[in-house]
C-alpha cells in the first residue's frame, strides 16, 4: 500500500495501482477518453490530465498511465487541469464535432465554442479499436497506417482482412464512430452486418425491435 | 514476385528481435517497392500480424508500396534548397522525364519524387539520383543527371559501401609510406606489410579501406597463427601492443595520414582493424624501438 493525496485528501491505495484507478477508486471523477478497463492504457487523447506535485514546479501527467507513487500529491480539478481539458475538448470539437461522447464532454466541461479550423473527422486516433481487436478479440485485423495528418485506422490495403470475424467490436467502442457501416461500399466494409441481414436493416421499420450499435445506425440514414 | 527470394529475406534475419525493417529494406531493394503478395508473406514466415507490418511499412517514408522504377531521382524541396530554385529542377525533371513528383515512367525506368530536406542545405540544390547526391545542381545539370542515373554512373543502389573509406598508412618506425599504388586491392591502393610465421617470411597486402577486412599474401596463411608484422622500408618489426577487442590478440599500431592509429591484429584469422586518434601516446612507445 502506498499513501498519496488527492485534492488534499490522504488515502492509501494500492501499489501499481495508476493515478486514475486509484481516484476512481476513492471516487474522484476523471473524464477519459482513451481509456477502457479490459484494454490496456494508451495516454493517446490526454483527458485524463492531472496535476501531480507541489507548485512551483507541479506538472501535469496523464493520469491512466502514471503509477501512484508513496507521497505523490494530486490534483484532478485544478485550474490548470480543467484549462487544460478544455483546451483538449476544443480541439476534439474541431476534429470530430458530430461525436455524441465529444459532445457530452463539452457540454460538461461548458465548452461552447472551439477557435479553430473545423474539420469533419471521423476518427480521433484514439486506439480504442485497434486495443479492442488486439487485445479482446485477438484479432489484429484493425491497426494504425501512416503517420502525421496521413495516420489513419483501418485494414492492411484497404480491403477486409482475413482475420475479421466481423465482430463489430471495434464499431461499439468507439467514440467517434470511425468505422461506421458503410453499406453502400460492401467490399470495403469492416462488419457488414446490417447489410448482412435478411432483408436489409435499411427497410427500417422491419427491424423496430432490434439494438443497433450504430446510434443513430448509419445504414438505416441513408435513403 | 518470387517467392524464394522473398523467403530467403526472411531467413536471413531469422529468429532477429525487430528485425521487420531489414527484411523490408532488402525486400524493396529487390523489387524497388514492398508487393503486396510479399508484406503477407513476411506477415506469415515471421508470425507477426500483417496489419503490423503493414503499419511499420505505411509509417516510413523510405518505404513504397507502389511500384517504383529502376532509378529514383529525389529532388530536396527543403526551405534552403526551395530558394535557391529548387522548383525549377523539378519543373525541368518533369518536363525530361514526363512525369510529377511521385510518378514513375512507362518502362518504369525512373521515379521522381520531391523530399523534404537532406540536411546539407549548403550545398543546395541537391539532387540524389541513385543514392548519389548531386550539390548545387543548376537546370543544365538536369540532362546530365538524367543520363549518368540511366547509364549507371550514379552508383547502383545495391553498390558500394560509403562507410569504407581508404586510409593512407606510414611505418610508425621509419616515417615511410606502406600504401602500395601497385598493388590494388577493392579498387583501392593497398597497404604494403611484411609478415613471418613458422619461420616463413613473406609479404602480405591488406585492403586500404578501413572497415574492410580483404587481403592477399604470398604464402597462404593458417587461420589461427600469431604473425610477426614488420615494415618492408626498413625492416623493423612493429612493436605489439593493445590486444585485439575482436579476439583478445595483441595489435600493431601503424601511423596514418591526417593523424591518428590504426592497429592490425596480428593473429592471421583475424586481422581486423581499429582507428584510434592517439598519436602522442604511440610516439612515445616507439621512440625507444626507433633508437634500437
Amino acid at each position: 500500500m502506498v499513501t498519496v493525496t488527492i485534492n488534499g485528501l490522504d488515502v492509501s491505495v494500492e501499489e501499481g495501482m495508476t493515478i486514475l484507478e486509484a481516484a476512481r477508486f476513492i471516487g474522484f471523477p476523471i473524464p477519459t477518453l482513451c481509456y477502457h478497463e479490459g484494454l490496456s492504457p494508451y495516454g493517446a487523447c490526454r483527458l485524463c490530465v492531472v496535476e501531480i506535485g507541489e507548485a512551483p514546479r507541479s506538472r501535469l501527467v496523464s493520469s491512466c498511465t502514471y503509477p501512484v507513487e508513496e507521497g505523490l500529491k494530486i490534483r484532478t480539478a485544478s485550474k490548470r487541469v480543467v484549462q487544460a481539458r478544455r483546451m483538449i475538448i476544443e480541439l476534439l470539437l474541431a476534429s470530430c464535432p458530430q461525436s455524441k461522447t465529444i459532445q457530452d464532454l463539452a457540454s460538461a466541461y461548458g465548452v461552447r465554442t472551439q477557435r479553430f479550423k473545423q474539420e469533419y473527422e471521423d476518427c480521433i486516433l484514439c486506439g480504442l479499436c485497434v486495443r479492442m481487436c488486439s487485445e479482446q478479440m485477438m484479432a489484429k485485423a484493425i491497426g494504425f497506417r501512416g503517420r502525421g495528418t496521413e495516420r489513419s485506422v483501418g485494414t492492411p490495403f484497404d480491403i477486409q482482412s482475413d482475420v475479421c470475424r466481423l465482430c463489430g467490436a471495434c464499431m461499439h467502442i468507439c467514440p467517434a464512430c470511425q468505422l461506421r457501416c458503410t453499406y453502400n461500399e460492401p467490399e470495403k466494409a469492416i462488419c457488414n452486418a446490417c447489410a448482412n441481414l435478411r432483408p436489409p436493416c435499411l427497410e427500417k421499420e422491419q427491424y423496430d425491435d432490434m439494438m443497433c450499435y450504430m446510434d443513430p445506425c448509419v445504414a438505416c440514414e441513408i435513403k | 514476385m518470387n517467392p524464394e527470394h522473398i523467403e530467403k529475406i526472411i531467413a536471413d534475419h531469422e529468429g532477429r528481435q525487430g528485425a521487420i525493417i531489414s527484411i523490408l529494406e532488402d525486400i524493396q531493394d529487390l523489387y524497388h517497392y514492398l508487393p503486396e503478395e510479399a508484406l503477407r508473406m513476411v506477415a506469415r514466415k515471421t508470425g507477426q500480424s500483417l496489419v503490423d507490418i503493414y503499419g511499420v511499412a505505411t509509417f516510413y517514408k523510405a518505404f513504397s508500396l507502389k511500384p517504383r522504377g529502376r532509378h529514383l531521382i529525389s529532388v530536396c524541396m527543403g526551405t534552403a534548397c526551395h530558394v535557391r530554385s529548387a522548383p525549377g529542377i523539378v519543373d525541368e525533371f518533369t518536363q525530361q522525364l514526363g512525369l510529377r513528383p511521385g510518378e514513375t515512367t512507362e518502362d518504369s525506368e525512373f521515379t521522381l519524387e520531391t523530399v523534404n530536406c537532406l540536411g546539407t542545405c549548403a550545398l543546395g540544390p541537391i539532387v540524389v539520383a541513385d543514392g548519389t547526391y548531386f550539390s548545387n545542381v543548376k537546370r543544365t545539370d538536369v540532362k546530365k543527371i538524367i543520363h549518368k542515373a540511366r547509364t549507371g554512373a550514379a552508383g547502383a543502389r545495391s553498390g558500394r559501401d560509403e562507410r569504407l573509406f581508404p586510409v593512407d598508412v606510414l611505418c610508425p618506425l621509419c616515417g615511410r609510406t606502406l600504401t602500395d599504388a601497385h598493388h590494388q586491392i577493392e579498387n583501392n591502393s593497398s597497404i604494403a606489410l611484411d609478415v613471418s610465421f613458422d619461420g616463413k617470411k613473406g609479404w602480405i597486402r591488406l585492403s586500404s579501406l578501413y572497415g574492410s577486412t580483404c587481403r592477399e599474401s604470398e604464402h597462404e596463411m593458417p587461420p589461427d597463427v600469431l604473425v610477426s608484422l614488420s615494415c618492408p622500408g626498413c625492416g623493423r618489426n612493429f612493436p605489439e601492443k593493445l590486444n585485439c577487442i575482436e579476439c583478445g590478440a595483441p595489435m600493431v599500431p601503424l601511423e596514418f595520414q591526417g593523424g591518428g592509429v590504426l592497429y592490425v591484429c596480428a593473429r592471421s584469422g583475424c586481422m581486423s582493424r581499429r582507428i584510434s586518434l592517439d598519436v602522442p601516446v604511440l610516439r612515445a612507445e616507439t621512440a625507444s624501438a626507433r633508437q634500437a
